[in-house]
């Protein structure tokens, strides 16, 4: 307040609703997109970067090998993202990921497998415990958003008790005789393919695990761009007083967003079983973590309203070449650490300093 | 640059000016302070009383003007330097840390220390002991180790005061220190203010209330549009003519020309009461459609609480609302707005845009459904040609429709929201001070959309502190004195001191007066 009015200084008045708005010199709008898109340049100089250092890293192979080990973590980041932009926190989505995978790959073995979950289980068609499995996770994803918007308990608690409790769930699932916690494989083709499998041939085919994260990522955008339930959730983020007034239900849009964000954990759980051909209840352990340093170095805010699916997409990717090209080009794993908590910090603080200077 | 200053005065503000974007704030005030003097600072709301006060206390950096203090021309760059230099003020709000003990509240950020072992920790038992003592000197006897949050909002009061008093300060200043406390602890209040002049000190003494005023205060300062316009010995000047020099201004051309006609009934409110003790209590009204119905009061007088109760937005213990003749329940925002009404609240940051959001979604916000499909998809066309179409009849100064709300003028951020509940098309518009913080030229644009608004047949409630804003934009005004009505007067036929006679409830203080029996 001191010693400054709080009001942002009038507009000049020139005339009402017209062109887009004047700008200064090209010198400021050159600085204001760098800012505005800072982590692109991270990740092009990531890439410039290690391909100076091995320019077989350039390749087509590389490129696909990025993007499928990208797939499930973006589709996590997505539902983390949208819970983020609703003022809230999602730390059960690493665990609903493992629920998910373990759930799913336990109906979904070779009958003459040695080991099996359920051995007297008939063949169930593939589409029946992929939706069991998620439908699991949007069920207890409806429970965190109940549990936030209805008892008012802060998302952070509500989702660390979450997180907990599935963990238990999924253990005692998993511990069941004859499984008895063994590790879950020998699964069945068709489920693995969805993992595995690609259109078209060779370096140049996409795998289907590529296409689905891609067609989720579009769903999500078209939900937060362009319908009444994105722009709902951005206003509630932004300013829950002002949405409430505006006569949005809170509590339902909520709700809706954290059995939103269960759906993506558990498809992704249920293609990080068939990409790695197992399951076992570790699975997704600390996933969330991921998600959320994508998401904020991707440019969406923890205090909610602001974020975009294509800067969550650009931080997920940044995390990707990170973890692979690093190892491409032999850098020894803890300095990966040391590096992607680097970025995590370093993104943050730059983006604030952006916006401090602004107002 | 330091001018002989008397020594008659302990404090001395000369030539003070604020401006903030489109308003002054402050026009070159001087203010006088003797020492052990009470000394009353009145004025409408929005006269520049805080605002001056603010200067003093380091809170506001004034644009001109000298600040001296026992002959000295000071700078009060913060809070801090202002209670070291003996400045104290209590804020109008308090906001003491809760979980924290009062002891703690009061020490805050100078904690007694001591060392042991070369290494320097707190000294509670000093604190504690200063605190006993503190407290005893304003008259409460409570454990220094009590949580501020287990302390009733007097005793908060009082512990703010012992914070003050343990600056050793010269000038204490009370920015409406009783509108939460009842009587017994307005007298408790009152015997330590007396005690704290009669060691010396100044009292800077900021209220509404004329009897208060009367009762406490040596001398009194009258501010109006922010300008000082002087200061008398209190018990110079009667009630009526406080009020006429707070008020004293003629009604110019600022107000679009009342072209409409009220007809059939819209809204009744038939007694009306909170379900929170304390808040409104039996109000009854009504609304007719092509009528703008202004609501006027003091701070305290529940005005907002009030529409807020009707908006749904807070609890109801009795009462009904019928609109067009049908009884409605109305518990949550989403249900008033199916009943058509819509608020445009006090606060435009707090709750009334989203900062975060452009211009265009700010103005579709409460009228998205009516342009998604039944997937929830929003047609982008019919909706941005809806925005853009309020917007330009609004006359929204911006340069674009997808500019950030938070880079436009204060004035124009309302007119955004204006545009948001005209495109939900509500019957009855609730309009919280619509005018706060917005300078001149934006008023009279928003008091025109009023009007037509009004000429459409809409309903419009506007609570309004400026009375010359109620007399210039209301057909009939509703005026309210701590939770209840005291009168409802027609806006061609009343005068600003009519008002501020029923805000302050004159009436039934002249009762008490004259010895009758009459209920505070």
């Amino acid at each position: 307040m001191k010693g400054r009015p709080s009001v942002p200084e009038p507009l000049p008045a020139d005339g009402v609703v017209s062109a887009p708005a004047r700008r200064g010199p090209s010198g400021d709008r050159i600085r204001e997109w760098v800012g505005a898109n800072a982590i692109i340049l991270v990740l092009v100089a990531l890439i410039v970067g290690i391909a100076i250092i091995d320019s077989g890293f350039v390749s087509l192979t590389n490129l696909r090998n990025i993007l499928l080990n990208s797939s499930t973590r973006l589709i996590i980041a997505l539902g983390a993202g949208i819970v983020l932009i609703s003022r809230g926190v999602d730390l059960s989505a690493g665990r609903m990921v493992g629920l998910a995978a373990v759930v799913s790959a336990s109906m979904l073995q070779v009958e003459d497998y040695g080991r099996l979950f359920f051995p007297d289980l008939v063949p169930l068609p593939l589409f029946a415990p992929l939706v069991i499995a998620i439908s699991l996770c949007v069920f207890f994803g409806a429970i965190n958003g109940i549990v936030i918007a209805k008892l008012h308990v802060p998302p952070f608690i509500a989702t660390l008790g979450m997180m907990v409790i599935i963990y238990g769930i999924n253990a005692i699932y998993f511990d069941q005789t004859p499984n008895n916690s063994q590790p879950i494989g020998g699964l069945r083709d068709d489920f693995t393919a969805l993992g595995t499998g690609a259109v078209g041939e060779g370096p140049l085919s996409i795998p289907y695990i590529v296409i689905i994260a891609a067609l989720t990522a579009v769903v999500f955008w078209i939900l937060l761009n362009k319908t009444v339930f994105g722009k709902n959730v951005y206003a509630i983020g932004g300013n829950p007083q002002a949405a409430a007034v505006s006569g949005i239900d809170i509590a339902k849009n909520i709700i809706a967003v954290y059995a939103l964000a269960g759906a993506t954990y558990g498809l992704a759980g249920v293609l990080e079983a068939a990409r790695t051909g197992g399951a076992n209840s570790s699975y997704g352990s600390l996933y969330e973590l991921d998600a959320i340093a994508a998401c904020v170095v991707g440019g969406v805010s923890t205090a909610g309203g602001i974020g975009r699916v294509g800067g969550i997409t650009v931080g997920v990717l940044v995390f990707g070449v990170i973890n692979y090209g690093l190892t491409f080009i032999g850098i020894n794993p803890f300095w990966q650490q040391i590096i992607k908590g680097v970025i995590i910090i370093g993104a943050v603080a730059f983006d604030i300093a952006r916006n401090w200077r602004q107002r | 640059m330091t001018a002989p200053a008397s020594s008659e005065f302990v404090l001395e503000m000369l030539g003070i000016r604020k401006e903030f974007p489109g308003v002054v704030a402050l026009a070159d005030v001087d203010l006088r302070l003797r020492p052990g003097t009470i000394h009353a600072l009145v004025g409408e709301n929005g006269a520049g009383k805080s605002t001056l006060m603010n200067c003093v206390f380091g809170l506001v950096d004034p644009d001109a003007g000298r600040i001296v203090l026992d002959g000295q021309d000071i700078v009060v760059p913060s809070p801090r330097a202002a209670l070291d230099a003996g400045i104290s003020m209590i804020q109008q709000e308090l906001h003491p840390i809760p979980a924290r003990s009062v002891m703690e509240n009061i020490w805050l950020g100078r904690f007694p220390t001591r060392r042991v072992a070369g290494l320097s920790f707190v000294d509670h038992r000093r604190m504690a002991t200063d605190t006993r003592r503190l407290l005893a000197g304003v008259g409460i006897d409570i454990p220094p180790d009590t949580l501020a949050e287990d302390l009733s909002v007097s005793q908060v009061q009082l512990m703010e005061l012992a914070r003050a008093l343990s600056f050793r300060a010269k000038v204490i200043i009370l920015d409406e220190p009783t509108s939460s406390l009842s009587e017994h602890e307005v007298a408790t209040l009152f015997a330590i203010i007396r005690r704290l002049r009669d060691e010396g000190a100044a009292v800077v003494y900021i209220s509404h209330k004329m009897e208060e005023i009367r009762e406490i205060s040596d001398e009194i300062s009258i501010m109006r549009d922010g300008h000082m316009i002087g200061t008398w010995p209190t018990r110079e000047l009667s009630i009526d003519q406080i009020i006429t020099r707070m008020v004293g201004r003629e009604l110019t051309a600022r107000f679009p020309e009342k072209t409409h006609r009220p007809g059939a009934t819209l809204l009744e409110v038939r007694d009306l009461t909170s379900a929170i003790p304390g808040s409104f209590q039996a109000v009854s009204f009504e609304l007719h459609r092509g009528e703008v119905l202004g609501i006027g009061g003091l701070v305290g007088a529940q005005r907002t609480e009030l529409v807020e109760s009707i908006f749904g937005m807070r609890p109801v213990a009795s009462g009904e609302i019928v609109i067009d003749g049908q009884p409605v329940v109305i518990r949550s925002p989403l249900d008033a707005k199916r009943a058509r009404i819509a608020l445009l609240t006090e606060d435009r940051r707090l709750s009334g845009i989203i900062p975060t959001r452009s211009v265009e979604e700010n103005a579709i916000l409460a009228s998205l459904r009516a342009y998604a499909n039944r997937l929830g998809i929003v047609h982008a066309g019919p909706a941005r040609r809806a925005a853009a179409e309020s917007i330009d009849r609004l006359q929204v100064r911006t340069p674009s429709l997808r500019t950030p709300i938070t880079s436009l003028s204060g004035g124009n951020q309302q007119k955004v929201l204006f545009a948001r509940w005209l495109l939900a098309d509500p019957e009855i518009l609730i309009l919280d001070e619509p005018t706060r913080g917005i300078d001149v030229g934006a008023k009279f644009e928003i008091y025109t959309i009023i009007n037509e608004l009004a000429a459409l047949g809409k309903g419009i409630i506007m609570i309004s502190s400026e009375m010359l804003e109620l007399l210039g934009a209301s057909d009939r005004i509703v005026v309210m004195c701590r939770g209840r009505v005291t009168g409802q007067v027609d806006a061609r036929t009343t005068d600003q001191a009519t008002i501020m006679r029923l805000a302050t409830d004159v009436e039934a203080l002249i009762a008490a007066d004259e010895g009758q029996a009459v209920g505070a």
